[in-house]
């Protein structure tokens, strides 16, 4: 198979999945496969692509030209085959996972959300192999609005009113700071091209790349740094798989890759380092660090925690893209996977503990841990990925992302991310440690749903697993990152 | 033997309709009138692309009517300038015909159809000679006509809601009134020159090179009249209602075509014959039309998030989107002037395709339709809504539609002025259309009613789709959008620049 074909084939897999099970609306069985199917074929090829890139093979295709040095075309960049591989192979545990939870909790109007979470993942590969920031944006924009339906997906006041701030803060920023940002690159290089190295380096004025850098970052408001983070916590109304999978690794995901892009392949690094453009970023990145940490503590539901918990763990990729060191990018792109594999492992056990208990709130889940082991030894693992205990995956990006402050000399953003660590055992152990120690006086009546607990493991295993195996993916990072 | 008819192309185009709208006011068929008008409306298109190829060929034409020579005569010029618009123009009309039969059918009494289509014809006719004319007098009495036959189209409305008659009137008042400062203001114009060859003036003028205290105020009074016509803030009043009360297939005539031709009036005369009095004129752009441009921006982008009504709401966003055209235009150079054109374009086809679309479904609810009224439509009529939607995210100026290319051109065009402050006003608005687009799309698609979906007319749809399909072409192959507006600032601001 070709390259260019491997590309399409990707993208139009996750298209062809909602168009199937649209087809197959009457059979729920039928309907369900085909994301597990799609996530199967876009995984496999995301693999491929990925070790293609170890071995510098070219992945592009140009379908035709928007304006003036502006394509409509994909090109895998090493960031890309990364965050494909991470959101192709999670999407397969999640349809699984799906189908028990939705099943689980008899939401309604299940072939809408099938389909719209497929279109979510098209337009999170799409983003991971643009091959230029007008069509990242362009797919960024049709994953706000793909999502919107995922989100208000229960049609009553509060989903609807999370909907709409969902989409208004999201759309808003992009169009107000994103796009301008985007045209503002494009006036002063005459391209849009993703390079290595970056594209801005002596053709923007040093002295504005402050202000671009603030529309960026404002404008990608799927990074949730502070203050345009509301939008997160409010999207978590929407049932559980959408949380887990697109508010922990897809949605959230595609905005901090998209910083991230725009650092690597349009700022540059260099640039950066030279004139100093983020540093100001770093501060805000520590300040959303610990206020989204304080405010997880004060979070009696499970979901909502976890949700400024994400807030907080984004902004140590931001942080990473705004040190713009070799060490930080590092961290900051390892990040992606280690904080998807873990976040993912703990909503899918929130989950599976709201569809088989009923419960939401931490301060409910006493003795629970003896009535449901699996999905709190699941948890557990998660957790302590996200802390970043070794031997689990997340101890390598959070160690790379302290090297990278160091190396900035920036010495209390090591002690900051210290700290955070700490503030992370607090409230993501918490509720393990209610669930294993305190006795609960109700009786919970328990309902079975294996599917919703088989994922969760798988996940949390391989925080554990793959701790051994991290130079597997950091081959493929540090070949684009340390020029 | 068309070769005859051919010579006298220019004048055709405009005689034409005028001609058989007076014939098909006493057919009182349902289906005759409309098929005539069709077949005029084909014959009017031949006759535009007969003046393209023409064009193309001299760069120029100048038509004298009865060979009387200008100043005496009144003459039409054809040239890079409007050649786009005539297009256009002739493109959207018919489109707009074939779709207005169903929906003139629902809204008046069949037996009134002759009449409606003679006063759409006439509407046509007189359009088209404001884009055509080249005599400033003529273009008063084109402007009356489109006036007159505008009003009694919108008046036709009356049957659904009687506030159509209140709308027309409005318009007739205010329309006259803005009519009236522009004929005082010719009335000026040809007390200094003796002429009303636009050509011709420019050459009259010259002998006033440090300009007179007469010749400002005329100018003054004609551009006050035209701002009146062509809907630009504050003198905006008569639009929304006009378009919100006519039968839905006039708003879509006139959201489209109207005051789009008015505008390019407007801007050839600023650039053609205004341009020998330069202090004049950047006193006029820099502080009149650019602070209005901004306001109605704002304003109209702001006062459209509160509507209820939809088709008020796209009026009130028609507002909005003049103020683009007319910021760009107030930028006086090549670049701005061409990104207006682009949005002259853009909009037209944008504006027409909601008002389609919101037509059909007011025809379908059988009453105004407002947010309440559109809950579950995107089930019951799916079709229309995936038109609708396309649309609207045109209008918010999302890539791969042709909005997006309008804004790209605005924005270029704001940034080589240095212009911050506008470009962040229309980034700020263009993300407030998102939140009266989105309320429409909540109602459609995200409401707790559902339907089955209901058969949906292909004689209405398909001129809908029509319109749909040409945005999203023009937003992915733009060249033939940028090579007429190109070619309209190149030869506009080539007077500007010597």
């Amino acid at each position: 198979m070709s390259n260019s074909f491997l590309i399409i084939l990707g993208i139009i897999t996750p298209l062809f999945a909602a168009l199937f099970s649209y087809v197959c609306r009457y059979n729920n069985n039928l309907r369900d496969s085909f994301g597990i199917i799609g996530g199967l074929i876009t995984f496999v090829i995301s693999l491929k692509i990925f070790h293609g890139i170890q071995n510098n093979e070219v992945y592009q295709i140009t379908f035709f030209t928007l304006f003036d040095g502006v394509d409509f075309a994909f090109k895998v960049s090493a960031l890309g085959s990364i965050f494909s591989l991470v959101a192709s192979s999670l999407w397969i545990l999640a349809s699984i996972y799906t189908i028990g939870y939705m099943r689980g909790a008899g939401e309604k109007n299940q072939t809408r959300f099938v389909i719209f979470y497929s279109i979510a993942i098209h337009a999170a590969l799409a983003i991971a192999w643009s091959g230029n920031l007008l069509v990242l944006f362009i797919f960024y924009e049709i994953l706000t609005f793909s999502t919107f339906p995922l989100v208000g997906h229960k049609q009553n006041a509060e989903s609807q009113s999370a909907g709409r701030l969902y989409l208004s803060i999201l759309v808003g920023t992009s169009l107000i700071f994103f796009l301008p940002a985007i045209f503002w690159i494009w006036l002063k290089t005459g391209t849009l091209d993703f390079q290595d190295g970056g594209i801005l380096m002596n053709k923007f004025p040093a002295e504005y790349l402050s202000f671009l850098i603030a529309m960026l970052v404002f404008g990608i408001g799927k990074a949730a740094i502070m203050p345009i983070h509301r939008w997160l916590p409010a999207a978590m109304v929407a049932p559980t798989p959408v949380s887990a999978l697109l508010h922990a690794v897809a949605v959230v995901k595609a905005g901090v890759f998209s910083f991230l892009v725009v650092v690597v392949y349009i700022v540059g690094p260099d640039f950066l380092l030279q004139t100093k453009g983020s540093d100001w970023l770093v501060w805000l990145a520590c300040f959303t660090i610990m206020a989204s940490s304080i405010i997880a503590i004060t979070k009696d539901d499970l979901k909502a925690r976890l949700a400024y918990s994400t807030i907080s763990q984004l902004s140590y990729i931001i942080l990473g893209a705004a040190l713009a060191s070799s060490l930080a990018l590092k961290g900051a792109s390892f990040h992606i996977i280690t904080h998807a594999l873990g976040k993912i492992t703990l909503f899918f056990c929130a989950g599976a503990i709201y569809v088989t208990a009923h419960i939401k709130k931490v301060s409910d889940l006493k003795g629970m841990g003896y009535k449901l082991p699996l999905i709190f030894f699941a948890y557990t693992l998660g957790a302590l990925s996200i802390i970043g205990v070794p031997p689990f995956i997340g101890s390598w990006s959070k160690f790379y992302l302290i090297m990278g402050s160091i190396e900035r000399e920036f010495i209390i953003v090591a002690i900051i991310l210290g700290i955070s660590s700490l503030l992370n055992i607090y409230y993501l152990l918490q509720p393990v440690v209610i669930g294993f120690t305190q006795n609960s006086k109700k009786e919970i009546k328990l309902s079975k749903a294996p599917l919703t607990v088989w994922p969760p493991l798988i996940t949390g295993l391989g925080c554990l697993v793959f701790f051994f195996y991290a130079n597997y993916f950091l081959n493929n990072i540090s070949g684009v990152i340390v020029n | 033997m068309f070769d005859i008819f051919l010579d006298d192309a220019p004048a055709l185009v405009v005689v034409l309709p005028l001609l058989i709208s007076a014939i098909i006011a006493f057919i009182s068929s349902k289906i005759w009138p409309w098929i005539i008008s069709i077949i005029t409306l084909l014959l009017h298109l031949f006759l535009s692309l007969h003046l393209l190829k023409e064009i193309s060929v001299s760069g120029l034409i100048i038509y004298e009517f009865g060979n009387w020579q200008p100043p005496w005569g009144i003459s039409f010029k054809i040239d890079g300038v409007n050649i786009g618009l005539q297009l256009l123009f002739s493109i959207f009309v018919l489109v707009s015909t074939f779709y207005s039969r169903k929906i003139f059918l629902n809204e008046i009494d069949y037996r009134d159809s002759g009449k409606a289509y003679s006063l759409w014809l006439l509407a046509v006719g007189s359009l088209n000679g404001i884009i055509l004319t080249n005599d400033i007098f003529n273009l008063f009495v084109f402007l009356e006509i489109s006036a007159l036959a505008s009003i009694s189209l919108i008046a036709l409305g009356a049957g659904q809601n009687r506030k159509a008659l209140l709308a027309a009137f409005n318009y007739l008042i205010i329309g006259a009134i803005g009519a009236t400062f522009y004929v005082i203001g010719v009335g000026f114009a040809y007390a200094m020159t003796g002429t009303l060859n636009m050509n011709d003036l420019v050459i009259q003028l010259a002998q006033y090179s440090d300009g007179q205290l007469a010749i400002f105020a005329g100018m003054s009074f004609m551009l006050i009249g035209l701002m009146v016509k062509a809907a630009i803030f504050p003198v905006h009043i008569w639009l929304p209602p006009a378009y919100s009360y006519a039968p839905s297939a006039v708003s879509t005539l006139l959201a489209a075509l109207a005051t789009k031709t008015i505008l390019y009036f407007f801007v050839r005369l600023l650039y053609e014959v205004f341009i020998i009095y330069p202090s004049y004129l950047s006193l006029f752009l820099d502080f009149v039309l650019y602070p209005l441009s901004l306001l109605a921006i704002f304003i109209g982008t702001v006062i459209a998030i509160y509507q209820d009504d939809i088709k008020k709401l796209l009026a009130f966003s028609s507002i909005a989107q003049i103020g683009y055209i007319t910021l760009a235009f107030s930028l006086k150079d090549h670049i701005g002037v061409a990104s207006g054109f682009v949005h002259i374009f853009n909009h037209a086809l944008i504006k027409g395709g909601l008002f389609m679309a919101v037509g059909y479904f007011a025809i379908l609810y059988k009453d105004r339709v407002t947010l309440n009224s559109l809950k579950g439509f995107g089930y019951k009529y799916p079709i229309t809504s995936f038109a609708l939607l396309i649309c609207g995210l045109s209008l918010i100026g999302l890539p791969l539609t042709n909005g997006f290319i309008s804004k790209l051109y605005l924005f270029q065009a704001l940034y080589t002025n240095q212009m911050y402050f506008s470009i962040a006003l229309v980034a700020v608005s263009s993300a407030l259309a998102v939140v009266y687009f989105w309320k429409i799309v909540e109602q459609m698609w995200f409401s707790e009613i559902k339907f089955k979906s209901e058969k949906e007319d292909a004689y209405i749809y398909l001129p809908i789709w029509i319109v749909t399909i040409s945005i999203i072409v023009f937003g992915i192959y733009s060249t033939p959008i940028i090579e007429f507006s190109n070619l309209s600032a190149d030869y506009l601001i080539s007077g500007y620049q010597n």
